[in-house]
C-alpha cells in the first residue's frame, strides 16, 4: 500500500524530538489563544511566522499548523465556561456548552468537545492522506486558464460560504487583489503604486495587513466596548466523564459532525466556522429522543458536533494548499505565505520534492491531535486560570508581540509605519462592517491570478473564451456560478447572516 | 454629510470607489497593452474600475435603502485609537531612532516601556503602577523569548550605551 508508506515516512520525520518539541508548541500555543477570547490564530501565526525564520522549513510548518488547529480545541474552553467564543469557530458551541456549564455539567461539555475534536481530528487527518495523491495528480492537468477560473472559483467561495454581505465582500476581495499588486511587476519590472518609496517596491508585507487588521483593528474595536461582566464558571468543573448515555446520545452528532466539517473543509471559502454553525443547524433538525434536553437548554450534541466539525474542517482545509496550491481561507494564506519564506512553492510539486515535509506534516497533525487531548481534559485547570487574566494586561502584551513580529520580519522599522496604518485602516473597516478576511485571501492571490491570467491570454492570444472552451476551466467556472446562485435561496442566505467569519 | 440611511454600506461603497479609481487611474501611468499582451497597467485597471463600480452600487444600493435597514457607523473610539496606534510609532522610534530629528534609537527595553504604558493609556482607568509592573515583566519575557531563547537581532540597549 502506497499510502502506508507515505505514512511511514511521515512518522520517521514527524517522532523525531525536534519536531514533536515544535508539534507541541504549536498545540501549545494554539489551545491558549483558543482560550483567550479576542486573539485569533491569524494574528498568532502572523506574529510567529517571524520567529520559524531560523527553523527548518517542516518544523515551521509544523508549529503553524498546531496554532490553527490547536486553537479550535482551545475555543471551545471559553465558549463552555466562559459564554464568550475563544474563537470564531466556537460561536455555536457557546449556545449549548454554556447551558451546560451553568447546569453543573460543564466536564462533560468539556469532555464532549474534547473528545469530538480529537474523532474528527483523526478522521480529518486520514482524508488529507487519503485525497492528497489522487488531488496531485489531477492538479497536473491544470494550465494556467484552470488555475485562473480555480482561484475565482476560491474567490467567489469565500465570499459565498462565508462571510456578511456579498457585496462588501466581493469589494474586500477586488481591494485585497490590487493591494497584492503593489510592487515589482515579475513580468515587466516596473515597480507599480510604490511612490517611489524603496521598501514599496518589494510590495506590503501580508504579515504587515494581517497584524495591522486582524491584531491592532480588532483590539481597538474590543477596547470601545465597555467590559462585560464576565462570569467564569471554574468551581464547577469536577468529573470529566460524561455519563453513558451522554456518549450514546454524542457518538452519532461526533460523526455527523466530522462527515460535515471534512468535505466543508475542502470546499473553497469553507473553513472552521461555516462548518461549526452547518454542524449546529443539521443536529437541531434532528428529532429529539426522549428525555433529551432542547436545544440552546444544554443538549450535548450541540457542543459536540460542531466542535467535532470545526476541527475536521481545520484539518481538511489543508488540501486545497497542499495540493493545488490553492489557499481556501485566510489562515491558509498565511500559510502560503510560510511555506514562501522557507522558499517552498506550495501546490503539487510539493508532494514529490518536499516528500518528507508533506508527510510529515500530515502524521504531525494526528499526533498533534493526540496532545490537544491531553493539553485540554486533564489540564484544562490551567487554562482556567488563564481566563480570569483581565483583558487590561492582556491586550498591551499583543500590542508589543505585533510590534516585535513586525520588526523582525525585516529588521526595519518602516514595517512598524505600515502596520499602525493598517491598524487605522483595520478599525474603519470594523466600523463599515467590512470583513476583512477576504482581503487577505485577495491579497494572497493577487500576483498568482495576475501570472495565470496573462499566462492563459497570452497561450490563447487574447481569446477570452479559452475559459470557457477547456472543460475543466468551464466546470470550475459553472461551480463558482452554482455557488453564487445557491447563495441567493433563502435557506442559505439565512445562515449566511450569521455565520460571519474569522478564517 | 449626506443624510443616508444606511450610513456604513454608504461610506463603504465611497471607500470601494474612491480606491478603486485612485488604482485605476494608477494604472493609467503603465503600459496596459492587450489581452494576448498584458502590461503591467492591465490587471490593475481591470480590477480598479470593477471596484469603483461595484463600490458605486453600494452607494447606490445604501442610500434607496428601506429606513428599517438603517445601520449607523457610531462613535468612533478615539482614545483606544490614538492610544493603540500611537504606541506602535513609539516603538518603532525606539527601535529605529528618527534620524532627521537627530534622535538616537533607545532601543527594545525602552520601546517595551513606552508601548506599554501608551497603549494601557487606552483602556478604561490608568493605574500607573500596574502598567508600570505589566512593562517590566514583558520586557523580561521579551528579553528571555527574544533576545536570549530565538536570537532575533534587535538594538536592545540605547546606542549611546552600547560602547562600539
Amino acid at each position: 500500500m502506497e499510502l502506508i508508506n507515505h505514512l511511514a515516512l511521515g512518522f520517521g520525520v514527524a517522532f523525531t524530538p525536534v519536531n514533536l518539541l515544535y508539534a507541541f508548541v504549536g498545540c501549545l500555543l494554539g489551545t491558549l489563544i483558543g482560550v483567550l477570547p479576542g486573539i485569533g490564530p491569524l494574528a498568532t501565526i502572523a506574529m510567529l511566522l517571524p520567529a520559524t525564520y531560523a527553523l527548518p522549513p517542516t518544523s515551521a510548518l509544523i508549529m503553524l499548523a498546531g496554532i490553527y488547529y490547536g486553537a479550535q480545541y482551545g475555543g471551545s474552553t471559553t465558549a463552555i465556561l466562559v459564554n464568550l467564543p475563544g474563537e470564531a469557530s466556537s460561536v455555536v458551541t457557546v449556545i449549548d456548552g454554556y447551558q451546560m456549564a451553568r447546569r453543573g455539567r460543564a466536564g462533560p461539555a468539556l469532555a464532549a468537545a474534547g473528545i469530538g475534536s480529537f474523532f474528527a481530528g483523526c478522521v480529518g487527518t486520514l482524508v488529507l492522506a487519503a485525497f492528497a495523491v489522487p488531488l496531485t495528480e489531477v492538479a497536473f492537468l491544470f494550465g494556467p486558464a484552470e488555475y485562473c477560473a480555480l482561484m475565482l472559483l476560491g474567490l467567489v467561495g469565500a465570499v459565498v460560504l462565508a462571510s456578511g454581505d456579498l457585496l462588501k465582500a466581493f469589494g474586500m476581495i477586488l481591494l485585497g487583489l490590487l493591494l497584492g499588486l503593489v510592487g515589482t511587476d515579475v513580468n515587466s519590472g516596473v515597480a507599480r503604486y510604490s511612490f517611489d518609496v524603496a521598501e514599496l517596491t518589494d510590495g506590503i508585507g501580508f504579515i504587515v495587513i494581517a497584524m495591522g487588521l486582524f491584531g491592532y483593528g480588532e483590539i481597538i474595536s474590543n477596547l470601545s466596548h465597555p467590559t462585560s461582566s464576565r462570569q467564569v464558571f471554574t468551581a464547577n468543573v469536577h468529573g470529566l466523564l460524561p455519563s453513558r448515555q451522554d456518549f450514546r446520545r454524542m457518538w452519532p452528532a461526533i460523526v455527523r459532525g466530522t462527515g460535515l466539517g471534512s468535505v466543508l473543509g475542502i470546499l473553497p471559502g469553507g473553513g472552521a466556522v461555516m462548518s461549526a454553525f452547518a454542524a449546529y443547524t443539521i443536529e437541531k433538525k434532528t428529532r429529539l429522543q426522549t428525555g433529551e434536553v432542547h436545544f440552546g437548554e444544554g443538549n450535548i450534541r450541540g457542543v459536540a458536533a460542531p466542535e467535532a466539525a470545526n476541527n475536521a474542517a481545520s484539518q481538511t482545509s489543508f488540501i486545497p494548499l497542499l495540493t493545488l496550491g490553492i489557499p481556501p481561507n485566510a489562515v491558509m494564506a498565511l500559510m502560503v505565505g510560510a511555506m514562501t519564506i522557507h522558499n517552498i512553492q506550495p501546490g503539487p510539486q510539493v508532494m514529490t520534492s518536499n516528500p518528507e515535509l508533506f508527510w510529515g506534516l500530515v502524521v504531525s497533525m494526528w499526533i498533534g491531535n493526540a496532545m490537544l487531548v491531553v493539553l485540554n481534559l486533564p489540564l484544562i485547570g490551567i487554562w482556567i486560570k488563564l481566563l480570569s487574566v483581565p483583558y487590561r494586561w492582556l491586550y498591551p502584551a499583543i500590542v508589543l508581540f505585533c510590534a516585535i513580529g513586525v520588526y523582525s520580519t525585516n529588521n526595519n522599522t518602516w514595517d512598524i509605519w505600515m502596520v499602525g496604518l493598517f491598524g487605522v485602516i483595520g478599525y474603519v473597516f470594523i466600523k463599515l462592517g467590512m470583513e476583512p478576511a477576504p482581503l487577505l485571501l485577495g491579497f494572497i492571490l493577487g500576483p498568482m491570478m495576475e501570472e495565470n491570467l496573462r499566462r492563459a491570454l497570452l497561450l490563447s492570444r487574447g481569446d477570452w473564451s479559452v475559459f470557457v472552451t477547456r472543460p475543466l476551466s468551464l466546470g470550475l467556472l459553472l461551480a463558482a456560478l452554482a455557488l453564487l446562485a445557491l447563495v441567493l435561496l433563502p435557506a442559505i442566505r439565512r445562515t449566511r447572516d450569521v455565520a460571519f467569519v474569522e478564517d | 454629510m449626506i443624510a443616508v440611511k444606511n450610513a456604513r454600506d454608504f461610506y463603504a461603497g465611497l471607500l470601494f470607489t474612491l480606491v478603486g479609481s485612485a488604482f485605476g487611474w494608477g494604472a493609467l501611468d503603465y503600459q496596459v497593452g492587450s489581452s494576448a499582451r498584458m502590461g503591467p497597467g492591465y490587471f490593475p485597471l481591470l480590477l480598479g474600475v470593477l471596484l469603483a463600480l461595484l463600490g458605486a452600487v453600494l452607494m447606490l444600493r445604501a442610500a434607496l435603502a428601506q429606513a428599517g435597514a438603517a445601520q449607523a457607523i457610531g462613535p468612533w473610539a478615539w482614545k483606544p485609537l490614538v492610544a493603540i496606534i500611537a504606541a506602535n510609532l513609539l516603538f518603532g522610534v525606539a527601535l529605529g531612532g528618527l534620524p532627521g530629528l537627530k534622535l538616537p534609537a533607545l532601543g527594545l527595553m525602552a520601546g517595551i516601556y513606552g508601548l506599554t504604558l501608551v497603549a494601557c493609556l487606552a483602556g478604561e482607568r490608568f493605574r500607573f503602577k500596574e502598567a508600570l509592573l505589566l512593562a517590566t515583566a514583558l520586557a523580561a519575557l521579551s528579553y528571555l523569548a527574544f533576545v536570549l531563547l530565538l536570537k532575533l537581532q534587535f538594538p536592545v540597549w540605547p546606542v549611546f550605551l552600547v560602547a562600539h
